[in-house]
């Protein structure tokens, strides 16, 4: 069973809706005990860093998501802001994030009269970084939807899935063992987020 | 490869999608799910719908059909009109709609744009501003579907919402409605300069020199109505987009490095 973790933010109709198309039902929930039968999440999220860390722990959240994440490394997915919460923490905020990833959540950067706005809004595309699952078999040329100001900044880069440049290159899909994620949202990029999406549904 | 997004602007009057010139003769165009359908396979950047009769009947947003809608879309979906309240914004985005266009509401009370940003995020809230001459020729912002003026110049207006927390304007120029006589670039150029978030503009794409015409004054995304739902010159209706290479030719990309 997919769980879309419900925490309040994200657009999680439009995740569900994405599934369906991919042949998946997901489960959409806040509640631990279905979160702990999970054999696949989803961690989406729309908003702001702190906003998101404080509603996961006062949903009593966080201790069910490592459980499953890190001990049982149950596969995971996060959207946007859900990827952005898998590292240290963020500029944007100053809560600690879930500390899965030895990541940073840095704001867009440019120089002075750069004619480049944030956030990021509008169709990019990836360059795949190494070879991973689900990015394996997408149609070609594959572009994604991206609504971000901020993005990950890896230690490592051997964490890292995919880059897309904007102003710079970042990293815009990342994967650690069980832990996956993409600051683009593949429920809203058509046939290559479809693709993402199938290829996450079919892990095992 | 980044650039400018190109989005359909859909105008929904009843349960049915219409074309309008100047605001006003609205032309039956069709189903607007079967419209999504045509837009998921042309692959299309994003969709706009815009429901021209929600405030002017005093009306809620038309939730059952935002949500038959949203459930076809796999892009994503901008949802506009009669909007009025933070709670009538939450239900939008849970129905799958990414962003919410404020116009009326944003002129009558602001603090509204404000709101839906704190709770949401700037990205989520876009601010229409429909512009046209006032009998003594001046550009004003108009409001309840181009009826009725706020007496505001764009600029300010437009600088205002950004400040209040829009995180895009859809600037709409009504006189160019429809005419598929190009866009008011001037105008474009005026409020683009005047504000950083990103400009929508719309009113009066007729062609993809248009579109690129536009994006060189300075919007970050164009929208087009007839452009997408009408072919030849007798204006027959066809849902069309074009397609990924063509919109690369047209468009000069973004430097991103």
């Amino acid at each position: 069973m997919v769980v879309i973790v419900n925490y309040g933010l994200g657009n999680l109709a439009s995740i569900a809706n994405m599934g369906r198309k991919a042949g998946e039902t997901c489960v959409i929930s806040d509640d631990a005990g279905v979160i702990a039968t999970a054999d696949k999440l989803i961690l989406p999220g729309v908003g702001a860093f702190d906003h998101g860390m404080s509603n996961l722990a006062d949903r009593g959240l966080i201790p069910v998501l490592e459980q499953r994440v890190i001990l049982q490394q149950v596969p995971i997915l996060g959207l946007c802001l859900g990827v952005q919460l898998f590292g240290r923490g963020s500029e944007e905020g100053t809560r600690p994030g879930l500390g899965w990833m030895a990541a940073d959540t840095r704001r867009f950067q440019f120089p002075e009269g750069s004619p480049l706005k944030v956030p990021h809004m509008g169709w990019n595309l990836i360059d795949v970084a190494k070879p991973s699952a689900l990015v394996n078999h997408l149609p070609p040329e594959p572009r994604f939807y991206f609504v971000h100001a901020y993005h990950l900044l890896c230690d490592d880069d051997a964490d890292v899935m995919c880059w897309t440049t904007y102003g710079y290159r970042f990293a815009s899909g990342i994967q650690r063992r069980n832990i996956w994620g993409t600051q683009f949202h593949p429920e809203k990029s058509h046939a290559f987020g479809l693709a993402l999406m199938k290829n996450f549904f079919a892990l095992s | 490869m980044y650039r400018a997004r190109v989005i359909p602007c859909l105008l929904l009057r009843g349960q049915g999608l219409v074309k309008t010139v100047r605001f006003t003769q609205p032309t039956y165009i069709g189903d607007p799910i079967n419209a999504v359908k045509i837009f998921n396979d042309r692959e299309v950047d994003e969709l706009a719908f815009l429901d021209i009769t929600a405030t002017r009947e005093h009306r809620d947003p038309s939730f059952d059909q935002v949500r038959d809608i949203a459930s076809e879309c796999f892009m994503p979906v901008c949802y506009g009109g009669g909007i009025r309240t933070v709670d009538h914004a939450r239900r939008l985005f849970s129905l799958g709609v990414e962003k919410v266009l404020i116009n009326t509401a944003a002129a009558e009370s602001p603090g509204l744009v404000t709101e839906i940003a704190n709770d949401f995020g700037s990205q989520s809230v876009m601010v229409g501003v429909d512009v046209k001459r006032d009998w003594l020729g001046r550009q004003r912002v108009f409001v309840r579907c181009g009826g009725k003026s706020t007496g505001r110049a764009p600029v300010p207006y437009a600088r205002e919402m950004a400040d209040r927390g829009a995180g895009e304007v859809m600037l709409n120029a009504i006189d160019r409605d429809g005419t598929m006589a190009g866009f008011d670039l001037d105008l474009i150029r005026e409020v683009s300069d005047a504000m950083s978030i990103p400009l929508v503009a719309c009113g009066g794409a007729g062609s993809l020199a248009h579109l690129s015409a536009a994006v060189a004054a300075g919007a970050s995304a164009v929208a087009a109505g007839s452009l997408f739902v009408f072919a030849g010159p007798r204006r027959a209706v066809l849902i069309n987009y074009p397609s990924a290479v063509e919109l690369r030719a047209a468009f000069p990309q973004v430097a991103t490095s």
